[in-house]
């Protein structure tokens, strides 16, 4: 246990320069946009005038140099403290407090529902490589995966929530209604059917596909050869054998994917009124909102960090020769 | 009420014979009910005496009122907090008389005490449109708690302001405001006005929950028992929850206008483009005179040749809007005169023009290159930027599109000037003098959108507006702006193209539906629902 406490620091600290590198590069990217907080203020003003917008700027602290308010965030940061967001107008540990939960909900479910289904129907197609079934489900994911998760998510819901109405059309819940417990549970469970299906339906193909060419791969291999000689019946090797072998590279598509799967979410949060994370980094750019941008790049990158670490830590579950090999160093 | 019961009674008798979706409606009429509306976007400033902008107005006109309210009869004004107002002989003094029983939301007395402090502390000194309009405002007496009196240094047309009223003249209540930081103040978060409706609840991302003020001094008002406005970024999806029945009412054009035609055919909603007459959005083409080309007034004359409104209102607008001849819209019944300089659509006109101003077709037929920047911030002045580049190209013109987002274009074309020609959807507010003189005006610093940023300078014109806007007679003062539309189209500072208005989708179950000229961004006290 102390060794996966050790192993999880060190994996930490050595974020942090990554971490650095990506907020300067991001407050450098918005700074050289043209436009600042107070211009995108005064548009939804409808105009104001010269002396308005230098007080403005002066209350926002937007009168400094690049660096100064750089190294002001930077140094908020280091205190612990996330800063104020200049388009909301509001600090911006709330906020996300507020907004993370809202999306880690809909990705945690739709890489769920990519990654058990994707591996499940991937196992299902590489049990026989170029079969009927194998060829039927590789092109229907590469179909889906063509599609783009905005266009797939309005259809879902003028089908399901339009048509049928089976399903709300937008929200992550019912508004004001007043439920706890269970049944506010259920109400976010059921606003989250569809946008959860619209962004996991498209990377399943990606689960689907590296299962399968895993399995077809196995399959030619010594150790099913010698399962098969042993007598096992053909689903234990398929499963025990063949599919574990198979899982390593899926693990490690499941940390790269959960980085995606955040860009994914900006679109799918807006098709689906969803106030999540992706929403918020799209109105902290439109408002030009660098405090607000960097500290959701920062809690994304760790968000991704953490991933990631998840992943390495069951790749040792997986094969044992990972977890051992760490442990000689 | 005995009306409604017997009505009900007689109703349910016969309910067996009766279409099941006519019956609810008929008898439930005004009962209450919450009204979800979708809203586009989360004011960051939700004070309505603070940011005059109607983004603000379509949330915080429910709970805080102006003085007074557009109207579509004559006089153009309903009373609200005020019952009545009278200019003096001079111009340096207007007198409004209040209305009698009105309290805050908190339950203190509504007073002329909140009225002076609102208009010294707030309008004048912070409000975006109030910082102009009352920059000649020295001090507001209240002799008593029901009247207030504007004294102002220069004379001051009494028509200007009236006509402003409903813009600037949100009241805050002095006691919740005084003595704070009032552009911080918490209540700028939870609004505490006189309105119909009191603030309920924010969840950022999600909605806005006004709820009835039972104590509303407007007798037997709201209908309504709350409203919600959920927000809803992405407009097919504030389509499809009025499809689905999840909302009642989409405004400002949220739904696309391609796909207007298949809502319009939905049963139970209908398109209303009534209740934004107050509100004209003008299609304008803003011109940056330093430019060596632009300063010539014959190849600004030939850009205005070159632009067909026609095909403009029929494929941009798909017939939602009026072709404009100048400055001012049609729409307005005061201002407007259609005795102006006009540009009908002439392609061997504007080259003629070209070829006398000196830019002949050079080798390929191009004769200059110019910059182009479309306000990236509605459909319609994007598209029309592609439209523009297209007719220019017909008279040798190569305009190049910028692509900027939103802050971006601010900065590049009302700041950093970056620009030859700028697309640009401005407000006409019911007088030139509140946002439009402002176009034309020389002398306004960088920096202030929608504003004159091109650089163009015109003594004559500049005097006009002068005289205008201490010019008391109305008579005088109509004449004299009529004179400025007839100098702006001959000179063309700018080129105005078509005037717009939005429109606005509803749930046939909603009544009271576009009742005046500013309806959306109005109180909706008599609004109801008949499910």
């Amino acid at each position: 246990m102390a060794r996966l406490g050790r192993v999880v620091l060190a994996r930490l600290a050595g974020s942090v320069p990554v971490l650095l590198i990506v907020l300067v590069g991001v407050f450098l990217l918005l700074d050289s946009a043209g436009g600042d907080a107070v211009d995108a203020y005064l548009l939804s003003m409808g105009g104001g005038d010269a002396q308005m917008a230098a007080e403005l700027r002066t209350r926002y602290g937007l009168d400094g140099s690049a660096l100064s308010r750089l190294l002001f965030t930077l140094g908020q940061y280091a205190r612990g403290d996330l800063g104020w967001s200049i388009a909301l107008n509001r600090p911006i540990g709330p906020v996300i407090a507020e907004r993370l939960p809202n999306t880690l909900w809909l990705m945690g479910s739709a890489t769920a529902l990519s990654f058990l289904l994707g591996s499940a129907l991937g196992v299902l197609a590489g049990r026989r490589p170029g079969s009927l079934l194998d060829r039927v489900l590789s092109g229907g994911s590469l179909f889906l995966y063509s599609i783009p998760s905005f266009w797939l998510g309005l259809v879902l819901a003028v089908v399901f929530a339009v048509q049928l109405r089976w399903l709300p059309v937008s929200g992550i819940e019912t508004i004001a209604s007043g439920k706890a417990g269970l049944a506010r549970a259920a109400d976010i469970a059921r606003h989250l059917v569809l946008p959860v299906a619209a962004l996991g339906m498209i990377y399943l193909a990606l689960f689907l596909r590296i299962m399968r060419s895993g399995m077809a791969e196995a399959w030619g291999q010594d150790f099913t050869l010698a399962a098969r000689a042993r007598g096992l019946p053909d689903w234990r090797i398929t499963l025990n054998h063949a599919a574990r072998n198979a899982l390593l590279p899926l693990v490690t598509m499941l940390g790269l994917q959960s980085a995606a799967m955040l860009g994914g979410s900006v679109v799918i949060e807006s098709v689906f009124a969803i106030p999540g994370f992706g929403r918020l980094a799209q109105e902290a750019v439109a408002g030009r909102d660098a405090p607000l941008l960097l500290a959701v790049i920062l809690t994304s990158a760790l968000m991704v960090v953490i991933a990631n670490l998840l992943v390495d830590l069951a790749y040792g579950w997986l094969d044992p020769r990972v977890g051992s090999g760490a442990g000689h160093d | 009420m005995l009306a409604t019961i017997s009505r009900r009674g007689v109703l349910t008798g016969t309910a067996a014979l009766l279409a099941s979706t006519a019956l609810p409606r008929l008898a439930l009429a005004q009962g209450g009910g919450r009204l979800i509306v979708a809203a586009d976007s989360e004011p960051r400033q939700l004070n309505p005496a603070i940011v005059a902008s109607n983004g603000v107005f379509f949330i915080s006109s429910k709970v805080i009122e102006p003085l007074a309210e557009a109207s579509y009869d004559a006089g153009g004004l309903k009373p609200l907090l005020a019952t009545g107002w009278e200019g003096s002989e001079d111009g340096l003094s207007i007198t409004f008389t209040l209305r009698e029983g009105v309290s805050w939301h908190d339950g203190t007395p509504f007073s002329s005490a909140d009225v002076a402090f609102s208009a010294m502390e707030v309008w004048k000194p912070l409000q975006n449109i109030g910082r102009s309009l009352f920059a000649n405002l020295e001090a507001v007496e209240t002799p008593d708690p029901l009247t207030a009196i504007f004294r102002f240094s220069k004379p001051t047309p009494l028509q200007l302001i009236a006509n402003a009223l409903p813009v600037v003249s949100s009241v805050l209540p002095k006691h919740v405001y005084e003595g704070s930081d009032i552009v911080e103040n918490p209540a700028n978060r939870a609004l505490i006005g006189t309105g119909p409706f009191k603030w309920g609840d924010y969840r950022p991302g999600e909605y806005y929950l006004l709820t009835r003020n039972d104590s509303y001094w407007g007798e037997g008002l709201p209908h309504l028992d709350d409203i919600v406005f959920r927000v809803l970024p992405d407009r097919a999806a504030a389509a499809s929850s009025l499809e689905a029945g999840e909302v009642h009412l989409a405004a400002f054009s949220s739904v696309p206008l391609a796909d207007l035609d298949r809502i319009a055919k939905v049963p139970g909603l209908s398109v209303v483009t009534k209740g934004y007459e107050a509100l004209t959005y003008q299609l304008i083409v803003e011109i940056n005179h330093r430019t060596e080309e632009l300063s010539n007034l014959k190849v600004r004359q030939a850009i205005a040749h070159a632009i067909d409104k026609d095909f403009v209102l029929d494929t941009i607008f798909l017939g939602y809007a009026e072709k404009a001849t100048g400055p001012v819209p049609a729409n307005d019944p005061t201002f407007y005169t259609p005795d102006v300089t006009t540009y009908p659509f002439d392609i061997a006109a504007a080259k003629a023009l070209l070829d006398e101003a000196g830019y002949p077709e050079g080798p390929g037929g191009t004769r200059f290159s110019l910059r182009l920047l479309p306000a990236p911030y509605f459909a319609e002045t994007r598209q029309f930027g592609d439209y523009l580049r297209q007719a220019l190209a017909a008279i040798g013109i190569d305009a190049q599109i910028v692509p900027h987002d939103a802050a971006g274009h601010i900065k590049a074309v009302y700041t950093d000037h970056a620009f030859d020609l700028a697309i640009a959807p401005t407000v006409f507010r019911a007088d030139p003098a509140i946002s439009t003189t402002i176009l034309v005006r020389s002398g306004q610093p960088d920096g202030v959108p929608f504003s004159n940023q091109g650089g163009y300078a015109n003594p004559e014109l500049d005097a006009l507006i002068d005289e205008a806007l201490v010019t008391l007679d109305r008579d005088k003062r109509v004449a004299l702006y009529k004179d400025f539309q007839r100098m702006v189209t001959a000179d063309l500072p700018l080129i105005n193209v078509a005037d717009w208005s939005f429109t606005s989708v509803v749930a046939d179950s909603v009544t009271g539906v576009a009742t005046n000229p500013r309806w959306v961004v109005s109180n909706w006290a008599e609004t109801g629902l008949s499910e």
